[in-house]
């Protein structure tokens, strides 16, 4: 019995997949687990494992080929099986299309995902439409999360108002009539070009930026706390650590294992706003931003509360050499409780940053600088300083909790033995 | 509770106010029942109860011949029915002890008198006594409904109450009536060889019920011999020395007169709203009914009506759901604010019996309701041949879009039992491919039920 091979959503957001290279070819022998061929995703390069045995009797999607999640990208069977009925049967795409709304678009809010294999979740993501996103369970009525695949709504929109908050269907019936969930950035414009523009296409990566960051700017009413920093006592302890070491420790790690402290003294600064209840995040989450060819993306570092300081570096280098390369795994980009932007390499001053969904704060970093600074004594003395700029979700964060936040941030980085108190 | 005797007042002890009076009680309320009459109210005494009971030994009754099939000589003479009636009594008795029991463990206090309202917190009973509620829950339910020309003498002109209460059969009766209670006596006198005459006004017996499930039973009283004229009104009656004699029009206005030994009237229930005090605190009733809106609170804030009292279904046990949802509502939980119509089951127990809940194919077409349909026949459960109960079907009607259950109807053996698996589907919101999928014990008539959500699939195995 031939059987097809489905593009599957290899991360959370994933709508669509492009096959970036096939690692079998027609005839090869597939066991379950063999990698088929590499998908390029909306921000990573991943590895499409079989789930299917048998032999790879047709590819249909050639490399460079893209394919919504959900459509036939090859089949497997046994060998010299008659296929013609599956392949002719593929035109009318309907089974495509069903599954397509599967696929709902990650919403900015996803939480962590669950650390499972995106091989393994993906195919029960195809069968029971919208019922299975990429950060878990669900808890949805059957007949609510067949309506909500009709409307083309996404479950994580949704509070459950049903038993043990499952989502039922009076609470899909609150959405305004559109039936889309709450907020739509509204429809910008569209411009012809001119003489000598050029028509750019846009990449998934981009979009999937465009309608994240729009996302959060729309909802998340956003306000700015920005405070100067002294960095002499950072900046003279980071030498003395690296002195000797082979491999620098980075001031992106102090930064995030600082906040990863502070915000363990502060968790309201660690929380989501997720809808009628807030989220508080068990560990310090942080992710970096990290400028792409085609974007951004930010890996994240997971309990930087605990961690020391090395191994924070460790990791964050070799996150962010994997994440230039495009080989993050989802979770590895996924479920910031609190991110940092840092552009002083590019030798800004200070600068603000939209927040970065589930988290409720960022924290724009700009270059350390040689400053003249009013000492105690009003004498003029020449300090090191650095800007940062902390925006906040004000649903979640109020103006007295952030600035406590950051001022205490701002005197740990200052002194950072103040972050063994 | 500054100043109040009781947290919640209830006044009447039937399925709301008994339910009421344990839930409030159960959630730490200070509660307390008001009866006049019996615990248990019309349910327990002169209601479900003993007509349940009667049903059952008709039911046993009648299957005796089946044993002649096993060349068993049957002896059916001897017949005492005042044992039967003794019997449906025994029942009644004890569940209404029960009730008085459950009250007393819950620590809700059953109060014996008859009550008024005299204020927005307090009601006087007719000793004079005050007794003040912060709340005020109204359950006084519902009595026979009279029609002018027909009034009960509970001799000849019987209500449900006198027909429960008899203790000698008729010959000969006139059930005026074909909602569930007529069809049930006409059940039950009809084993016991009582020659039936069953007239309705609407087009069908069951009118409210779905048309191809009703066929069946009419079928089935056809064979057995209850007459049933429908689409006939009784437009008059005279008593007489032997019995009463009954003039019969139909649509057409053809007048016939039928004599019998008495004649039942079952056609509908009329609220006890008219001396409970509702003018003392400005609740007017809409034909009997007392207004009310989200938690049944009515008008007047604390108080509160339920049962047979507001215009929802008469039934005992949606008494009891909108007691709890009082109740719980009083007690500070958020229950759903009121029941859904579509998901209140209703039962008629007969040969075969009936059960159903939501929209018949009549109301969807009525209110406009995008709907399709599909039924699976119990012939085609193993199970239902084996016991010789083949004659039945579960229909299901469903929202072709997204196959919401909209609304189930079953006819045949225990339908009254199997409705339940399709109404758990619609309030939990499953959908016809999971009771499709679900594995189901064979032989059962359960797989009846599972094989009409594979009818709405598409993919029966045993059709």
């Amino acid at each position: 019995m031939s059987e097809k091979i489905l593009m599957m959503a290899l991360s959370p957001t994933m709508e669509t997949g492009t096959i970036a290279r096939w690692r079998k070819k027609e005839g090869d022998t597939i066991a379950s687990g063999d990698v088929l061929c590499e998908v390029e995703t909306d921000k990573a390069t991943m590895d499409y494992e079989s789930s299917s045995e048998g032999t790879l009797l047709k590819i249909l999607l050639p490399e460079g080929g893209q394919a919504k999640v959900g459509e036939v990208i090859a089949v497997v069977g046994k060998p010299g099986e008659d296929i013609s009925g599956i392949v002719a049967g593929l035109g009318s795409g309907s089974s495509a299309d069903h599954a397509r709304t599967a696929a709902q678009p990650a919403q900015a809010a996803a939480p962590a995902p669950a650390a499972v294999s995106a091989q393994s979740q993906a195919p029960q993501a195809l069968r029971v439409p919208a019922a299975a996103p990429a950060s878990g369970r669900i808890k949805s009525s059957p007949l609510a999360r067949k309506v909500a695949a009709q409307k083309g709504v996404d479950l994580r929109s949704l509070t459950g108002s049903g038993p043990e908050g499952r989502i039922v269907m009076r609470d899909l019936s609150r959405l305004p009539a559109s039936g889309a969930p709450a907020l739509q950035a509204p429809q910008p414009a569209l411009v012809q070009p001119g003489a000598g523009d050029v028509v750019v296409p846009i990449s998934r990566m981009r979009k999937i930026i465009a309608k994240r960051l729009s996302e959060s700017m729309y909802t998340a009413p956003h306000y700015y706390l920005t405070v100067a920093v002294g960095m002499d006592g950072l900046l003279a302890a980071r030498a003395k650590m690296n002195a000797g070491r082979e491999k620098k420790l980075s001031v992106n790690a102090f930064l995030m294992t600082i906040a990863g402290r502070t915000l363990a003294r502060h968790p309201q600064v660690n929380t989501t706003w997720n809808g009628d209840t807030f989220l508080r995040h068990a560990t310090a989450d942080i992710g970096l931003a990290v400028a792409l060819p085609e974007g951004l993306i930010t890996p994240v570092v997971r309990d930087c509360a605990r961690k020391g300081i090395i191994a924070i570096d460790a990791e964050l280098a070799d996150l962010v050499e994997r994440a230039r390369a495009g080989r993050l795994a989802p979770e590895e980009y996924a479920g910031a409780g609190f991110t940092i932007s840092n552009l002083g390499m590019s030798g800004i001053d200070e600068f603000t940053a939209i927040i970065n969904p589930p988290g409720s704060a960022i924290l724009a970093v700009g270059a350390v600088r040689k400053e003249v600074v009013v000492a105690e004594n009003d004498a003029m003395v020449v300090r090191q300083r650095m800007r940062m700029t902390l925006s906040c979700d004000h649903r979640v964060i109020d103006g007295a909790v952030g600035a406590a936040f950051l001022r205490e941030l701002a005197d740990m980085l200052e002194n950072p033995l103040l972050a063994l108190a | 509770m500054a100043g109040f005797d009781y947290d919640v007042l209830i006044m009447g002890s039937g399925p709301g106010g008994y339910v009421a009076g344990i839930r409030a009680a159960q959630l730490g309320l200070k509660a307390a029942v008001i009866e006049r009459d019996k615990v248990g109210g019309v349910c327990l005494n002169v209601g479900c109860i003993p007509s349940k009971a009667l049903i059952h030994q008709a039911e046993l009754f009648r299957s005796l011949p089946a044993l002649r099939e096993m060349g068993v000589a049957v002896d059916v003479t001897g017949l005492d029915y005042s044992k039967v009636f003794d019997k449906s009594r025994k029942a009644a008795d004890a569940l209404s002890k029960g009730v008085a029991f459950l009250l007393k463990k819950y620590k809700a206090e059953l109060i014996t008198g008859d009550a008024a309202l005299s204020g927005k917190n307090e009601v006087t009973l007719k000793d004079g006594k005050k007794i003040t509620g912060k709340n005020i829950v109204v359950a006084t339910g519902s009595r026979p409904r009279i029609i002018p020309g027909f009034e009960f003498d509970e001799d000849k002109v019987l209500s449900s109450t006198g027909a429960l209460m008899l203790k000698k059969l008729p010959k000969k009766a006139i059930i005026l009536g074909a909602g569930a209670i007529g069809v049930e006596f006409s059940h039950i006198w009809n084993s016991f060889g009582v020659e039936v005459h069953l007239v309705e006004m609407m087009d069908r017996i069951l009118p409210l019920e779905d048309a191809e499930a009703v066929q069946v039973l009419a079928r089935s009283f056809q064979k057995r011999g209850v007459q049933m004229y429908t689409g006939t009104k009784a437009v008059s009656m005279q008593k007489g020395k032997a019995g009463v004699s009954v003039i019969l029009e139909d649509k057409a206005g053809a007048r016939k007169t039928l004599e019998a030994d008495l004649i039942l009237v079952v056609v509908g229930r009329t609220c006890n709203t008219d001396s409970i005090g509702l003018d003392k605190v400005g609740i007017t009733t809409e034909k009997g009914y007392i207004p009310f809106g989200d938690f049944n609170q009515t008008k007047v804030p604390g108080i509160y009506a339920i049962g047979d009292v507001v215009n929802t279904p008469l039934l005992a046990h949606v008494a009891f759901k909108e007691a709890e949802m009082v109740a719980e509502h009083l007690a500070g939980k958020s229950p759903a604010p009121r029941l859904d119509p579509l998901s209140i089951p209703g039962a008629t127990y007969c040969e075969p019996q009936i059960a159903s809940f939501g929209l018949t194919e009549w109301k969807a077409v009525e209110q406009k309701v995008p709907f399709a349909k599909a039924s699976f026949p119990y012939r085609g459960a193993g199970k239902s041949v084996a016991i010789e109960a083949s004659e039945g079907f579960v229909k299901v009607i469903y929202d072709p879009k997204t196959k919401e259950i909209l609304g189930a109807h079953i006819v045949g053996a225990d339908a009254t039992e199997l409705i339940h698996e399709l109404l758990l589907a619609r309030t939990a919101e499953l959908l016809p491919e999971d009771i499709a999928n679900m594995i189901h014990a064979h032989p059962t008539l359960s797989e009846a039920v599972m094989e009409s959500m594979r009818a709405v699939e598409g993919w029966n195995i045993h059709m």
